[in-house]
C-alpha cells in the first residue's frame, strides 16, 4: 500500500492492523455476513418479500416520517442554534446543555416518556385531544417521537459554523446597502448550508432506523403505523430470519440510496 | 456595537425576543417536559413503591447487565478509537478516507439491524450455529451477544472525536519527543495522551451514555429473559407493557440521573477541550 509514513513516528503498522481487525471483527464482517445470507434468496423471492404490502407501508412510513422529522428538526435546530449563538439571555446556558439530552437519553426512556405525554389523558395529549387531535397510535406521534430523537444532530452541526462566521461579513454586506432579508440569503444562508445539509442527513439517517423510542408511541399496527425495524423485529420473532434479512438488506440499501443523493445535492450546492 | 448595524434596535429586540421566546417553547415542549414525566410517573404512588421498584432482584440484575456491558464495550472501544485516531492522523496512506467511512458505518445503520446481524452469525440458524450448539457456547440470547450488540453500536463515538482532534495537532510534538530519545511508549504516554485526554474523555462520554441506554439492538439478542438477559432499557420495556407504569417510570428514573450525570460530564470535558 502506497504510503508515505514518518520515519520517526512508530506503531503504524500496530494501530493501523489493530483497527482493520477490529473493525473487520465487529462491524465489517458481521455486515457482510447479513448479505452473504440474503444472498441465499433468488431475485423474485427476495423482490416478493420485500413487496407485500405490509412491508410497503412500513417503507413508506419508516422513510416519510424520519423525512419530516428531519426537516421539521432543520428548522428548530436553526432556530435553536441561532438564539444560542447571537443572543444573551437567562437560561441560555441550561438550553445548550440540554439539547444533547435526546443524545443521552436511553430511547425506551424517551419512548415511554413521549408516549405517556401525549396519550389522550396525558400532559399534552389531553389539550391534542380537546382539539380533537390525535397523536399516540399515529404516525403524527411517530413524527414527534422522531423530532425529539434527533433534534441535537441539525443544532450541534450548524452550532460551530455559525459561531465561526464573522461579523464583518455581515457588517460589510450591511454597509454595502444589503437589508437584513438580503444577508440572510447572500451571507448566512450560503455559509450555513453545508452545514445545514449535514446536520439534516444525520438526523434523517437516525430517523430511519429508529426503534426505541418510536414503538411505544406508534402503536406498531401493520400497514399503518408499524415501522421497518419493528417490522424486522416481527420477523425475527417468527423465526423468519430469511425474511427479515430481506428487509434489513432493502432498509440498508434505500438509505444508502437516500444519503448518496443528498451528498451529491451537497456537492451541487458547494460548487453553485 | 455591530448589532445596530443590522436594524433599527427596536426591531431587532423584538424579532430577537420573539426567536427566545420561540426558542424557550421548544425547549419546555420536547426537553423539559418528557424529563417531567419521568419523574412525576415514578413518584406517582410514593417514594416506597419508587425503591421497591428500584431494588427488586430483577432490576438489579438489569442494571448489573447494563453496567457489565457498558464496563467491556467501552474500554474496548477506547481502545480502537486511539489506535484508529493515531493511523489516521499520524500518517498518510491510501485508503484512509475510505477506513473513516467505515468507521462511521454503525452510525448509519439501524441498531435492529446490528443485533440482526449478530443473529444471522451466531443464532441457532445462523452460520456459526451449529458450531456453537455442539461447544455449548451460548452468545445470542446471553450476555456475549449483549456485549457484542453494544460494541457494534458504539464503536465510532470514540475514534470520532479523537481523529479531528489529533488531525488538528499533527505530528510535531511526537517527532520531537522521539528526536529526543523516548521510546515510542514514553511518547505515547507523556505527549499524545496529555494532548488528548479531554478529547478522549468527551468521547468516553459520548460512549458511555450510549451504551447505556441501546434498547433495539440489544433488544434483538438478548432473549428478553427477565432477570438474566435484561439490560435496564429492556427491564423498562418489559415494566411498561405490563402496564406497570409507576415500576417502569421509576427504574426509568435511574437511567435518567445517569443520562443527566453523563450531560454534566459532557459540559466538563467539553469546556476543558475549548480552552
Amino acid at each position: 500500500m502506497a504510503r508515505s509514513v514518518s520515519p520517526v513516528i512508530p506503531g503504524f503498522n500496530l494501530t493501523l492492523g489493530y483497527t482493520l481487525v477490529y473493525l473487520s471483527l465487529i462491524v465489517l464482517i458481521p455486515l457482510a455476513g447479513m448479505l452473504v445470507y440474503a444472498a441465499q434468496l433468488s431475485w423474485q423471492d427476495f423482490y416478493r418479500i420485500i413487496s407485500t404490502p405490509q412491508v410497503v407501508s412500513a417503507l413508506k412510513l419508516s422513510f416519510g416520517a424520519a423525512l419530516v422529522a428531519a426537516l421539521v428538526n432543520g428548522f428548530i435546530g436553526t432556530l435553536l442554534a441561532w438564539v444560542i449563538v447571537r443572543y444573551r439571555f437567562p437560561g441560555r446556558k441550561i438550553i445548550d446543555a440540554l439539547i444533547d439530552l435526546p443524545f443521552a437519553l436511553p430511547t425506551a426512556v424517551a419512548g415511554i416518556a413521549l408516549t405517556t405525554l401525549y396519550a389522550p389523558k396525558g400532559l399534552l395529549g389531553q389539550y391534542a385531544s380537546d382539539l380533537g387531535i390525535k397523536v399516540a397510535f399515529t404516525p403524527f406521534g411517530i413524527v414527534l417521537a422522531l423530532t425529539f430523537v434527533t433534534l441535537p444532530f441539525v443544532v450541534r452541526t450548524i452550532q460551530p459554523v455559525l459561531e465561526d462566521i464573522p461579523r464583518e461579513l455581515e457588517e460589510a454586506a450591511t454597509c454595502l446597502g444589503a437589508n437584513s432579508f438580503q444577508v440572510l440569503c447572500h451571507v448566512l444562508i450560503p455559509a450555513l448550508l453545508p452545514a445545514w445539509l449535514t446536520g439534516f442527513t444525520l438526523a434523517f439517517a437516525r430517523a430511519v432506523g429508529e426503534y426505541g423510542s418510536v414503538i411505544f408511541i406508534a402503536g406498531n399496527m401493520p400497514g399503518k403505523t408499524e415501522i421497518l425495524p419493528f417490522l424486522i423485529m416481527v420477523k425475527l420473532d417468527q423465526y423468519d430470519y430469511l425474511g427479515a434479512t430481506a428487509i434489513g438488506v432493502m432498509m440498508l440499501v434505500v438509505s444508502f440510496v437516500f444519503l448518496l443523493l443528498i451528498n451529491l445535492l451537497q456537492r451541487y450546492l458547494i460548487k453553485h | 456595537m455591530s448589532t445596530l448595524v443590522l436594524s433599527t434596535t427596536r426591531q431587532r429586540n423584538l424579532g430577537a425576543l420573539t426567536l427566545i421566546g420561540c426558542a424557550w417553547l421548544v425547549f419546555v415542549l420536547f426537553l423539559v417536559l418528557p424529563l417531567y414525566v419521568v419523574l412525576s410517573e415514578a413518584i406517582q404512588q410514593g417514594y416506597a413503591s419508587f425503591f421497591t421498584a428500584v431494588l427488586e432482584p430483577d432490576a438489579i440484575a438489569a442494571l448489573k447487565l447494563t453496567l457489565i456491558a457498558v464496563g467491556i464495550s467501552v474500554p474496548l472501544n477506547v481502545m480502537f478509537g486511539v489506535a484508529a485516531a493515531w493511523c489516521v492522523s499520524k500518517y498518510e496512506f491510501r485508503g484512509k478516507s475510505l477506513l473513516v467511512t467505515l468507521i462511521d458505518l454503525p452510525f448509519s445503520v439501524s441498531p435492529i439491524i446490528a443485533g440482526l446481524v449478530y443473529i444471522l452469525l451466531f443464532g441457532a440458524q445462523g452460520f456459526f450455529g451449529d458450531w456453537l450448539a455442539e461447544h455449548d457456547i451460548q452468545i445470542i440470547f446471553a450476555i456475549p451477544g449483549i456485549v457484542l450488540a453494544t460494541l457494534f453500536v458504539t464503536v465510532p463515538f470514540v475514534a470520532r472525536e479523537l481523529i479531528p482532534l489529533m488531525q488538528q495537532q499533527g505530528t510535531q510534538e511526537e517527532e520531537a519527543a522521539r528526536l529526543l530519545g523516548a521510546s515510542g511508549w514514553q511518547m505515547f504516554w507523556h505527549v499524545t495522551l496529555p494532548n488528548i485526554r479531554w478529547g478522549l474523555t468527551y468521547g468516553v462520554v459520548l460512549c458511555t451514555a450510549r451504551a447505556l441506554g441501546e434498547f433495539g439492538a440489544v433488544s434483538v439478542v438478548s432473549g428478553h429473559i427477565r432477570g438474566f438477559t435484561n439490560t435496564l432499557p429492556l427491564h423498562v420495556e418489559i415494566l411498561y407493557n405490563e402496564y406497570n407504569h409507576v415500576a417502569a417510570f421509576s427504574v426509568a428514573t435511574i437511567l435518567l440521573v445517569m443520562a443527566l450525570l453523563m450531560l454534566i460530564l459532557k459540559q466538563w470535558a467539553q469546556e476543558r477541550l475549548e480552552k
